[in-house]
């Protein structure tokens, strides 16, 4: 039977720690709502949509009373919508009336977000990729809730590089037409490498065509729950370090797993995947950054930080997999800027640089993520930016994201800011020299070797 | 039957347990197990209940009982078993 001591403990860490799921993520198949007609189409979409998850909010809020655990977010992917629109959409404006649909449609059922204005373009964009990529800055800049992620490149398939330069452009226009708002397009638009069918985090989930109709998708967090825990052992070694990390990423994942049973079993919708994530968001004591310096570097990014980040990384899984016995999504610890208090600290006492958050992420989920640039940054060295992101993705065999805020009429020095979740940033410096002839090329980067596995 | 965990937390006055109690006398909530213990100088209570022949759900009396414990100053949660049992059990 249960202690009154493990009972504190979990407790505790709900109330002092920040422990929470951060969500849970309905994935949708729009694939039977395709029609030649666009408002036949955008009917189907809408009835689809607020039909399907209209429990989806009841039913959080019935687990969270129950249990006293917090569900920060309750969400939905959809289809990537270059694949719905595909047959009814002509014009960019087509496009942009179903990314109002979903807007709406979010509104209706009470969500927070709805990823999955989406385009997978890997190896080529047909016309309706290349139409939807062309459509996310406004679609972007006219709804609120809808998130739009593209795939550009992947281990087997090499990188894309004619959308790797598209979304250079696209990011920047992003940027300018959501400029009175500290450009927030730019934080519902991420572009990954190895995107996965089945994450639920925003901004970059989707709905992969090789799910089922419907399904849910859990995302744990717990942050601050690790860098509790590790406070009890400073000064241990390497060995009892990683057994704390392992055992305190086991409690949390149980908790998710939990929430992903009870929401699957209520709602009557297959269980997907937990979604083993160590997310921090910008409250105190719900960082990242923290826990790498509680391992021992003074601010993250100093030497050492990518060690520290790696060991938390694989340990992280190490013990959330056996947890749950269904892992997938991004499943890492995350290192976006903007969200994570000691991030923002580390990058304002200048131990944080572009450059060093790059090289986290090769060991790491996801990518350069709510990073603040200045506004005059040229679209080709975001797409350079982007490239670099997805060649380490691509060689390495990972998912790797990129979600950068050209803050336009902004330099260095200067910060944005989104509240909520999505906290604010130091605009940070970008190498100034130019890759403009990289970029101009045209076609795509080949496979590497090691992805000729067969 | 899945059992409740109520769990009590707070500084140590008069008549908290009566409290608690009479409230879940009257919602037919029966008390299976209580245990009770001072941390850190905080006074901790917690109570193994079967819930099942009360009309309200465990959200509710969750919701209740956080309204108790406000009245008189301390915390006051009621969870199901399973969140416990699930993260310190394999």
């Amino acid at each position: 039977m249960i202690n009154i001591f493990e009972v504190n403990e979990t407790n505790e860490m709900i109330e002092q720690e920040n422990l929470d799921v951060r969500t849970i993520t309905m994935g949708i198949s729009l694939l039977d709502c395709i029609d030649s007609n666009l408002d036949k189409m955008n009917r189907k979409i809408y009835d689809k949509i607020t039909s399907t998850a209209r429990n989806l909010l009841p039913v959080g809020r019935e687990i969270e009373r129950e249990y006293g655990i917090p569900i920060v977010n309750k969400r939905i992917s959809v289809t990537p919508i270059a694949l719905i629109g595909g047959s009814a959409c002509k014009t960019v404006d087509d496009f942009v009336s179903i990314a109002d649909t979903l807007d709406r449609a979010a509104k209706k059922v009470g969500v927070n977000f709805l990823g999955g204005y989406s385009a997978l373009v890997s190896k080529g964009m047909t016309p309706a990729d290349e139409l939807l990529i062309r459509s996310i800055p406004m679609a972007l800049a006219k709804t609120d809730r809808v998130c739009s992620s593209v795939n550009l490149g992947s281990t087997k398939t090499g990188i894309n590089m004619d959308a790797v330069r598209l979304l250079g452009e696209t990011v920047k226009k992003t940027s300018e037409l959501t400029k009175d708002v500290d450009c927030i397009g730019c934080a519902k638009l991420v572009v990954f490498c190895n995107a996965p069918d089945d994450n639920p985090f925003m901004a970059g989930a989707f709905h992969g065509v090789t799910e089922p109709d419907v399904v849910i998708n859990v995302g744990v967090s717990g942050p601050g729950v690790v860098k509790h825990a590790l406070e009890k052992v400073r000064g241990e070694s390497f060995e009892v370090l990683c057994e704390t990390i392992k055992k305190t990423a086991f409690k949390v994942t149980r908790v998710g797993q939990l929430v992903a049973q009870e929401a699957s079993r209520r709602l009557n919708v297959p269980f997907g995947i937990i979604d083993l994530s160590l997310a921090p968001t910008p409250a105190v004591g719900d960082s990242v950054a923290d826990i790498l310096e509680e391992i021992g570097v003074e601010h993250a990014g100093a030497p050492g930080t990518t060690a520290a980040l790696a060991l938390l990384n694989d340990q992280v899984k190490k013990g959330g997999v056996m947890a749950s016995s269904y892992v997938g999504g991004l499943s890492g610890a995350f290192i976006p800027v903007s969200e994570d208090a000691g991030m923002i600290r580390a990058a304002l006492a200048g131990a944080l640089t572009l450059e060093k958050l790059e090289a986290m992420t090769c060991v790491c989920s996801v990518g350069l993520d709510m990073i603040a640039i200045p506004g005059d940054t040229s679209a080709a060295t975001i797409s350079g930016i982007i490239a670099d992101e997805m060649a380490l993705g691509m060689v390495n065999q990972k998912t790797t994201a990129v979600r950068l805020i050209p803050a336009i009429g902004k330099k260095v020095g200067d910060s944005v800011e989104f509240g909520g979740l999505l906290g604010g940033a130091p605009v940070m410096p970008v190498n100034p020299f130019s890759c403009e002839s990289f970029i101009g090329r045209t076609g795509r980067i080949p496979a590497p070797v090691h992805s000729f596995k067969n | 039957m899945k059992k409740t965990i109520i769990t009590v937390t707070g500084r140590d006055t008069v008549g908290i347990i009566a409290r608690v109690c009479n409230y879940l006398a009257e919602e037919n909530v029966n008390i299976e197990d209580i245990s009770q213990t001072i941390l850190q100088g905080y006074f901790h209570m917690m109570m193994i209940a079967d819930t099942s022949a009360s009309k309200k759900d465990v959200g509710d009396l969750a919701e209740d009982l956080d309204q108790i414990g406000k009245e008189i100053g301390v915390s006051i949660h009621c969870q199901h078993e399973d969140i416990f049992d699930m993260m310190h059990r394999i």
